[in-house]
């Protein structure tokens, strides 16, 4: 309980503090203005959501490999927390892009690949409703799973494989690429803070897995 | 401050995303833990 606790005021007054940052420490943004403070919430996010799909992948595998409940637990988790953040970075993405590109929406290489990772997540999870048997569900979820984490190398690659209306990577982009000092400082901070929330999130997610199976065990318990 | 309106809809639509996952954790977690007291009783009961 006292963990949980300090988990979540550590990832509240991170947060907090990423977003005072990204209002009152981050220098204006030159051709955008003040609409590119949505960046840091938006990359950020973006950030999190795919670690939490490679996370998913990794209990997919590791389900695979070894049959233990505990990775299907953490896949489930992690895909549905993933798929939190990846829903908040289609709903901010397109408000930052209206003002910006005229437009909210394009079929571009990132936007696409994005939302077909959205897709497949929510099959995954709708997959898992459709298996009565705990096994079956587990393995043919975990091969599934691995199969959509194919999409998420095509995401991060897009804007650095294809020229997109997305703009291209200025973090870890390779020369010409690159963020003012302040500015970058504060986007790790950012990408720190919903790590955290990322964290939590899972742990909290990882903690209602449990019981449901223990739920199911006694419902069997209760038939026999 | 120019486009106010759409950085505030980002911030606000975005949290709410993030509250509303976390607030349906709790409600279903609450909603198990019930269950499995309820499940505990008819147990215990059929001993």
């Amino acid at each position: 309980m006292a963990k949980r606790a300090i988990l979540g005021l550590v990832t509240v007054g991170l947060v907090v503090t990423a977003a005072f940052a990204s209002f009152y420490v981050v220098p204006m943004e030159r051709t955008m203005g003040p609409i590119q403070r949505i960046f840091y919430f938006h990359a950020a996010s973006a950030w999190a959501g795919m670690t939490a799909f490679a996370i998913c992948f990794l209990g997919n595998l590791l389900y695979v490999w070894r049959r233990q409940q505990n990775w299907d637990w953490l896949g489930v988790s992690a895909a549905e927390v993933g798929l939190a953040f990846t829903t908040v970075v289609l709903i901010t993405g397109p408000i930052w892009a209206h003002p910006v590109w005229g437009i909210w929406w394009t079929w571009d290489w990132r936007l696409t690949s994005t939302f077909v990772m959205w897709l497949l997540y929510i099959s995954y999870l709708l997959l898992r409703t459709l298996i009565e048997e705990p096994d079956r569900r587990a393995l043919l979820s975990a091969l599934f799973g691995i199969f959509a984490f194919l999409d998420v190398p095509l995401v991060y690659f897009s804007i650095r494989w294809w020229r997109t209306q997305h703009p291209q990577p200025v973090v870890m982009g390779g020369p010409g690429a690159g963020l003012e000092p302040t500015m970058f400082k504060v986007f790790f901070f950012s990408v720190l803070a919903m790590h955290a929330l990322m964290v939590l999130l899972l742990s909290e997610r990882y903690r209602l897995e449990k019981l449901s199976v223990a739920v199911h065990d006694l419902q069997r318990e209760a038939e026999a | 401050m120019k486009n106010f309106d759409s950085i505030f809809a980002a911030y606000v639509l975005g949290w709410a995303v993030f509250f509303g996952f976390y607030l349906s954790l709790g409600k279903r977690a609450s909603s198990l833990r019930a269950e499995i007291e309820q499940l505990k009783n008819s147990v215990n009961r059929g001993k």
